[in-house]
């Protein structure tokens, strides 16, 4: 934190039920050094009390909070106000695209949960097979490896990024084919045929704006190439199955 | 003939869970939250499943309960937990002198240790700092906070229960008789509000559980008692790293995903909506955390953030405040019908607390089923969305 207070103008989204959309704005005083999300929960502490968002852990590990910060997805609570913005500047605050607005910044994203479950993408993984960033490779003195939380955190920026997303409705969007990617790893041929169709690992358009956001790690861009060739690799193995 | 129907609120993890265990004792429940779920405490919680090894030396009876539920929630709940145990580590002198006070607490507790000798320690876990004097493998874990919340709500949902979410209480109901009978509501998703009748709530808001009750004219003498804890991008251990002391400030370090997070802080405030970061305590965590784990010194920070704990009891403050919990039949404390607390505790005793809280309301409602959540595996969290 600094001992010094910039003064910020958040325009946020606001909806309630099927009205239409319109955007209030919220004079702060913030620190640049607050988060996103920090400045978010003292408007609704101590400006107004209607807002609803959601949000949970603070630390980027529960994935609830992501919002379109001036036009952006982040995960607004590792987000710094300092890193999107200045002294005097305003913020627009809106609710991720591509799910359903249930209202203001809370969003619908049934559709990302059931899709991650649909590909049995698994929320916690061997350490081995989702290796974490460090030096030196772990022991474990029993038999098996760690056990670790997966790195997607299904918090939807990368579906609310997709400009495929935007245009068809029936994709399963970058957090699910990566979920794919990973339920495959061992097998999962079941998965890989889920996937080879036209809404599935082949409407991508290589955009990688799902990798430019995503908060976790989880390079869906590249998850979903490499799934297109394990795809690829099963239909060949299967050609050559029915051939013996 | 239809069943009772209880409104609980709040979706922290004693909401959920007790919702859990109501729903599949066959009651009608309906949960109403104010923010989304797990929004206060509990989402911000440091993601600790504990043995009970940090409360059994001066709190023997949060320790049982801790050691007890850890086992149960591996079991019903694998899919949300990193199972990889935890070490209790002395640094120096005092850390030494106090760890013959915890191996009587662990025995006392039936806590399962394990010493380690200095090249063990360091195989196991190599960021560890060198200096380390003893060490004890405990069967620590840590768990992702919203999705254990979501696990059980996802079985609630299963077996009938509602979730409403972003709604506020403004009113509790009550007759002239001096009976809880509903609330009144304020659902902020449509701007809209109305009454809900219920033959017994439960106020399981946990920090903000004094305000609640004192809607209806009762007393909780909870103390809220927020703590700072920071996540640092490496996830430099595998197990719960703890210093072998007196609970004190930083001294937990967890991996979750690829960060480590190091906890926590312990002081009290007067405003519960909005608890803001202090930049000495997250000074203090880095300083903390270092000792454990050097490379923390060097590590981006990932993000600071302050959770609430409810801690009960009348007079006394911070951590010398018992970490069990506690549930209020306000018949017998104010003389008001159809109206329970439960508050304290910790995010490992969610369950227990549950069943504590709904063996009070079904004895009040006259419902006589047994608690059955101990033996039942829970749903995967994504059917909470999916239901």
């Amino acid at each position: 934190m600094s001992t010094q207070k910039w003064k910020v103008t958040f325009k946020v989204h606001r909806q309630k039920a099927n009205n239409s959309p319109n955007y209030d704005e919220y004079k702060l005083e913030v620190d640049p050094e607050e988060y996103v999300l920090d400045a978010v929960e003292r408007i609704w502490a101590f400006h107004d009390r209607s807002l609803t968002f959601a949000h949970a852990c603070h630390h980027s590990t529960c994935g609830a909070c992501g919002m379109r910060v001036n036009g952006v997805e982040k995960l607004t609570c590792i987000t710094f106000i300092h890193e999107i913005a200045k002294n005097g500047s305003t913020i627009k605050i809106e609710p991720l695209r591509n799910f359903p607005v249930i209202s203001d910044l809370v969003v619908d994203m049934s559709t990302l949960y059931s899709g991650m479950e649909m590909v049995g993408q698994r929320p916690i993984v061997p350490l081995s097979e989702e290796p974490a960033a460090s030096d030196i490779k772990p022991v474990k003195a029993k038999d098996g490896d760690y056990i670790r939380l997966s790195d997607c955190i299904e918090c939807g920026l990368c579906i609310s990024a997709c400009p495929v997303a935007t245009t068809t409705s029936g994709y399963f969007g970058p957090a699910i084919l990566a979920g794919a990617r990973q339920a495959s790893i061992n097998g999962g041929a079941e998965t890989l045929k889920l996937v080879d169709c036209a809404d599935g690992v082949w409407r991508c358009h290589s955009a990688y704006e799902c990798t430019e956001v995503c908060p976790s790690f989880v390079e869906p861009g590249k998850k979903i190439m490499q799934l297109r060739r394990a795809v690829l690799g099963s239909r060949i193995k299967s050609l050559f199955g029915s051939r013996n | 003939m239809s069943q009772p129907h209880v409104i609980i609120i709040g979706a922290g993890f004693t909401g959920v869970a007790t919702a859990h265990d109501l729903a599949l004792r066959g009651l009608d429940v309906t949960v109403i939250e104010r923010g989304s779920m797990v929004c206060g405490t509990s989402g911000r919680t440091h993601g600790l499943l504990h043995c009970g090894g940090r409360y059994c030396v001066k709190d023997q009876e949060s320790a049982i309960e801790c050691i007890e539920e850890n086992l149960i929630l591996r079991k019903i709940v694998p899919q949300v937990i990193e199972p990889n145990g935890g070490l209790f580590v002395a640094l120096d002198e005092g850390d030494i002198e106090y760890s013959k006070e915890w191996l009587e607490g662990c025995e006392a507790c039936q806590i399962p240790y394990k010493q380690l000798t200095h090249q063990q320690v360091l195989k196991l876990e190599p960021y560890l700092n060198p200096e380390v004097k003893l060490a004890y493998e405990v069967p620590d874990g840590t768990f992702d906070p919203l999705r254990l919340a979501l696990a059980f709500a996802a079985t609630a949902k299963s077996n009938g229960a509602k979730f409403q979410l972003y709604t506020d209480v403004t009113e509790l109901i009550i007759d002239n008789t001096g009976r809880v009978t509903g609330l009144k509501i304020w659902d902020r998703t449509k701007d809209e509000r109305r009454e809900l009748h219920a033959d017994m709530v439960v106020n399981a808001t946990g920090a903000w559980a004094g305000e609640i009750a004192d809607m209806a004219g009762a007393n909780v003498p909870v103390r809220p008692t927020p703590g700072v804890m920071v996540a640092y991008e490496e996830r430099f251990v595998n197990r719960a790293i703890n210093r072998l002391c007196k609970p004190s400030d930083g001294d937990i370090v967890l991996p979750q995903r690829r960060m480590v997070v190091v906890g926590t802080t312990s002081f009290e405030v007067e405003d519960l909506d909005y608890v803001p970061v202090v930049d000495e305590q997250v000074d203090l965590m880095l300083e903390r955390g270092a000792a454990l784990i050097p490379g923390i010194k060097n590590a981006q920070m990932r993000g600071a953030y302050m959770a609430t704990r409810p801690l009960i009891g009348a007079g006394l403050t911070g951590r010398s405040v018992a970490r069990t919990f506690k549930c209020f039949d306000h018949k017998e404390s104010d003389d008001i019908d159809g109206f329970v607390t439960i508050t304290g505790g910790k995010a490992t005793t969610l369950r227990q607390m549950a069943e504590k809280t709904s063996d009070i309301v079904c004895q009040k409602l006259d419902v006589e089923v047994e608690c059955a959540t101990a033996e039942t595996p829970l749903l995967s969290y994504r059917q909470y969305y999916a239901l």
